[in-house]
């Protein structure tokens, strides 16, 4: 079995976007105990195994750039 | 005169749609799968469905966006051609950068279902030129990620050329809907060179016949085809 070049997608939202999900995470935690996390921020981590174009990738499907950075990083 | 209702992988709205325009506006309708190369050649307009396409996955509406016949859908688009995308459709048209902006998840983060109460600015135009602007209609809303998002300019210019179509009556103080976060409270726009794409979280099609509690929607459903 061949192998390929190891690639690992990193999905952030960008900074001004609402994160409902982060939020909602906080909340949690807060009922939880942990009262004084001050932000919390959920991404995207999306690991490809390719000899492909990566960067194409992300702009072709992955990332929505209205709201989603990136960044890549080969393994 | 054929009405297109495009079928993605777990769209699930597409059967309550053919048979609006079919039982109900009295229009031919025909699914057509998301694979195909080309729309009938008798397409009258396109109907991009409910549901949860491709699970959700990555990004609400993005992977069926890539489909074969989004290529064909973008081109009768840009020639004019009539397109409504409901809800999912509606996500589906903002992947596919036929319309302007994203739908993200709803600001409290729950799946929200219930009949709502909106306005429509864009009476009188495209797909809703059979109601008078400003009227107020309710319509049937079941989404999760139905939060219109666009970025201050495309807000700008979608507000100074009329391209709001559709907007819910109870917004908060930011000018946000209340039932869901959504920028100026847009529940839909226009898209198009002639207002022809319509995109829209609510449901006509769940309004459409007075036994299931209204037929509020059905007017912009007959207005494909007029």
């Amino acid at each position: 079995m061949t192998t390929a070049a190891k690639a690992r997608v990193l999905i952030t939202l960008r900074p001004d976007i609402l994160d409902v999900q982060g939020q909602t995470i906080q909340a949690s935690l807060k009922s939880l105990g942990f009262k004084s996390v001050k932000s919390i921020r959920v991404g995207k981590l999306i690991e490809i195994e390719s000899d492909e174009d990566v960067d194409a990738m992300t702009k072709a499907l992955l990332v929505n750039p209205i709201i989603e950075d990136f960044k890549v990083e080969v393994l | 005169m054929t009405v297109a209702v495009i079928r993605f992988s777990a769209s699930n709205c597409d059967r309550d749609t053919r048979y609006v325009f079919e039982h109900v506006v009295q229009a031919k309708c025909d699914f057509v799968w998301q694979d195909e190369n080309e729309l009938p050649a008798d397409v009258r307009a396109v109907v991009l469905p409910g549901g949860f396409s491709f699970g959700d996955y990555l990004r609400a509406g993005a992977m069926a966006a890539h489909r074969p016949i989004m290529k064909a859908v973008k081109r009768f688009a840009e020639g004019g051609g009539p397109v409504m995308g409901i809800c999912n459709g509606f996500q589906i048209l903002c992947e596919a950068q036929i319309l302007p902006g994203i739908l993200m998840p709803n600001h409290h983060n729950r799946f929200v279902c219930s009949t709502v109460e909106l306005k429509t600015p864009g009476g009188g135009l495209g797909a809703l030129k059979n109601y008078a602007p400003d009227e107020t209609i309710k319509l049937p809303i079941a989404h999760h990620d139905g939060r219109y998002y666009a970025n201050d300019d495309d807000l700008m210019r979608l507000t100074r050329d009329q391209m709001i179509a559709l907007t819910y009556v109870d917004k908060d103080e930011h000018n946000n809907a209340k039932v869901n976060g959504s920028a100026l409270g847009i529940a839909g726009i226009f898209g198009g060179p002639t207002r022809n794409v319509l995109g829209l979280m609510p449901h006509p099609e769940r309004r459409s016949e007075l036994c299931l509690g209204g037929t509020d929607g059905v007017r912009m459903l007959q207005s494909l085809l007029s």
